[in-house]
């Protein structure tokens, strides 16, 4: 078939370059340039992949759970066994990019739920997100990608500034992880764990003061158990004190640092201080210049405890370290020798106008031998009538029996008088005698016969009564308001009324024309 | 209809596809301009085959990331969880939510699959010059082109659920980066089918085989 037979038209022609490879190879070429990115920046974006054994995977759920480090996300756990004895769980977690630093051989991680514990409340927004897996991150240079989680989650974590400061302990009373640590009532830190020492004796407890309250710690500073409240029944009085209420509840440990001490420097790192079971102990300043000395009583000791105090004219001047007892074997005379520790520099008594490189023992010495001399004596007192507490008063007693100190006796003996309680007895004694010997028959006699003698005295004092009415009914005749004197009276005054008003207007005029003394009135001058 | 049958091309005339004129094309030509409408004029789509595999090739490639990585981010207070579009399936699939599973499986897992498959097909069968099974592929064509529409159907669920729940701190839902990968997929298909020549189908089955390619 021709071609020319159909009118079959020409088409317009068009020059066009023609290529071998069309353009539209960009397409996939691009699809490829971006899958290969995304692969790229996918795999580049997967992070190391860690382990960590935990003792039970309660809370944590693979593919859920997310790491957290300072709140943010820094992996997720992708996958949770068993371990092969069965006993405990392996995580496996998927950390983000870049976290390699972090896992190092001291980083720690453990399992972030809600806690309430005493005095904390945490982790309450686990409630709603479910547990995650909290991190702290190690010093250490060692790579590490397999982790034993800690069983309780750290109080403390490095981050934290602060300092952290070890207490030695006899026993842990109610202190625990979290508990919390008070200067001033304020609350600065808590205790961060606590651990036994190797022998057993006693506990070493850490605790996290945070910056920058850490700087009140000295070497000087004293902790004292804080917990609950610190009463005490002694000599002194009813002592009660408390941090705050939440420590009443939850236990508390308090420090402060003695105001007479000298200024140091902020105490280092982790120095041991020993925690005082409370804060009068905490601040019994150590002893500088102990004395011992002997006392014998021989009046009773009950209510005198080990621990009491020793004053003089009321100023503390030392302590009872032992009360013991003892019988004379000549008089049978029972005693109890008491031995005191005198420190009077330890309790704040200074020494003034001493002269440099005096000796201090000798010049004590005299000094004792002095006081005894004028009559000072050691005597036992009710420090509280309520707890019937006893303290060692050294007091001037002029009239004392004399007595000397023996000082080559070790320890060297002061002589003492009885105490008030027995003085007391002898005196109540010396009462109940005097009234023994009152003559009560006589005296009930006497007063009989005044009681007659009184009686007496009233009737003749009811005839001078009777007699002082009728002199009072007279006057009061004289007084009524019809009697004759009374209308007189009225009148007298009417009259004095009237002579008074005539009297005002004179004055008046005399007020309003003064010259009318001298000229009279002018109606009459004209 | 015998595969023997005339056709245009064999007459070496040019069908307008603006406005139905049959015209020849200058000698030596194979290009031209439709000389009532000024339409472009040629034998077959041009470049139809290499463009055809181009999306294709940029189809498969992309159909990769919009499987692996995640199409959608839940974010609850509970924390953010990204599903791919197979997570999805798999979290559709319950008792009573399971038709709505397997929709999410055809219409973004099966459909664009066989169509990458289809194409892949019957480019190649056109490449080889088969003459087998012309009225299957002619159909298989139509069915490709009919149905790939239908794949947006999750990136439209994808876009409105993110746009829809953002009840933000409680709940919201953003795209993932599977997402455009997913719709790149989608356009990339639907471009290559039209890209597609049918004609080619039965050109193999003419006497003269023509090739452009």
């Amino acid at each position: 078939m021709p071609d020319s037979d159909l009118p079959v038209p020409e088409s317009r022609r068009v020059s066009r370059k023609r290529t071998r490879l069309s353009l539209v190879w960009v397409i996939p070429i691009l699809a490829a340039v971006v899958g290969v990115w995304v692969a790229i920046t996918r795999i580049l974006a997967e992070g190391p992949t860690i382990t960590i054994t935990f003792q039970t995977a309660e809370g944590l759920e693979a593919g859920k759970t997310k790491i957290h480090y300072n709140g943010v996300d820094v992996g997720t756990l992708t996958a949770i066994r068993l371990s092969d004895d069965h006993l405990r769980v392996i995580a496996t977690g998927e950390m983000a990019p870049k976290t390699e630093g972090f896992l190092v051989d001291d980083t720690k991680f453990w399992v972030v739920s809600a806690r309430i514990s005493g005095a904390n409340v945490t982790g309450l927004g686990t409630l709603l997100s479910g547990a995650y897996i909290g991190m702290e991150i190690g010093e250490s240079k060692v790579k590490k990608r397999d982790f034993v989680a800690l069983d309780t989650p750290p109080v403390v974590t490095g981050e934290t500034p602060g300092r952290f400061f070890l207490l030695k302990t006899p026993n842990l009373g109610s202190l625990d992880a979290g508990t919390p640590i008070y200067f001033r009532r304020l609350q600065v830190g808590q205790v961060a764990s606590y651990e036994l020492d190797k022998d057993g004796q006693s506990l070493t407890v850490k605790t996290f003061v945070n910056a920058p309250y850490d700087q009140y710690v000295t070497p000087n500073t004293r902790f004292w158990d804080a917990s609950g409240i610190d009463m005490s029944l002694t000599a002194n009085g009813l002592t009660l004190r408390t941090q705050s209420v939440m420590s009443i509840l939850v236990g508390g440990i308090a420090f402060e640092t003695p105001a007479t001490g000298p200024l140091l420097p902020p105490a280092e790192a982790n120095t041991v201080f020993t925690l005082f079971s409370d804060r009068t102990t905490a601040f019994k300043l150590t002893a500088r210049d102990p004395q011992k000395f002997v006392l014998v009583f021989t009046d009773t000791v009950r209510g005198l405890s080990i621990g009491a105090p020793v004053d003089f004219h009321g100023i503390p001047v030392g302590e009872v370290v032992d009360v013991s007892a003892q019988i004379d074997a000549k008089t049978f005379q029972f005693s109890a020798p008491v031995t005191i520790v005198l420190d009077a520099m330890r309790l704040g008594v200074q020494v003034v106008g001493m002269e440099p490189g005096a000796d201090f023992a000798a010049l004590r010495r005299k000094m004792i031998d002095n006081l005894i001399a004028h009559g000072v004596r050691a005597q036992l007192r009710t420090g509280s009538l309520l707890t019937g507490a006893l303290f060692v008063a050294f007091d001037v007693f002029p009239d004392a029996p004399a007595a000397t100190v023996d000082w080559s006796r070790q320890p060297a003996e002061l002589p003492t008088i009885p105490g008030q309680l027995e003085a007391l007895e002898a005196n109540v004694a010396g009462i109940i005698k005097k009234v023994n010997e009152m003559p009560l028959k006589a005296i009930g006699d006497d007063l009989q016969k005044a009681i007659v003698e009184l009686d007496r005295t009233l009737v003749s004092a009811r005839g001078t009564l009777d007699a002082g009415r009728g002199t009072l009914d007279n006057a009061n005749r004289l007084v009524e308001p019809n009697s004759v004197l009374g209308v007189e009276l009225a009148n007298t005054l009417q009259e004095v009324s009237r002579t008074m008003r005539s009297v005002r207007v004179l004055a008046d005029y005399l007020e309003r024309h003064p010259e009318s003394l001298i000229r009279g009135k002018p109606g009459e001058a004209k | 209809m015998s595969a023997a049958a005339l056709t245009a091309m064999q007459q070496g005339w040019q069908s307008c596809e603006g406005c139905g004129l049959l015209s020849r094309p200058v000698a030596g030509a194979h290009e031209g301009r439709c000389p009532r409408c000024d339409e472009e004029l040629t034998f077959r789509k041009r470049a139809s085959v290499q463009r055809t595999w181009a999306y294709l090739a940029a189809a498969a490639i992309c159909y990769v990331p919009a499987n692996v990585l995640p199409v959608l981010t839940t974010v609850t207070a509970g924390g953010r969880e990204s599903d791919t579009i197979l997570q999805g399936v798999v979290l559709l699939w319950s008792p009573t939510g399971w038709p709505l599973s397997l929709i999410v499986l055809f219409a973004s897992i099966m459909i664009p699959s066989a169509k990458i498959l289809a194409l892949a097909y019957l480019l190649i069968s056109v490449q080889r010059g088969s003459i087998e099974n012309n009225e299957q592929r002619a159909r298989l064509y139509r069915t490709v082109e009919f149905i790939g529409r239908w794949s947006m159907v999750d990136v439209f669920v994808d876009t409105f659920t993110a746009a829809l729940v953002q009840l933000q701190p409680l709940m919201s839902v953003e795209p993932g980066p599977g997402l455009p990968f997913f719709a790149a997929v989608v356009v990339l298909t639907m471009l290559a089918v039209e890209s597609f020549d049918p004609r080619f189908i039965w050109d193999a089955a003419s006497a003269n085989e023509v090739r452009y390619a």
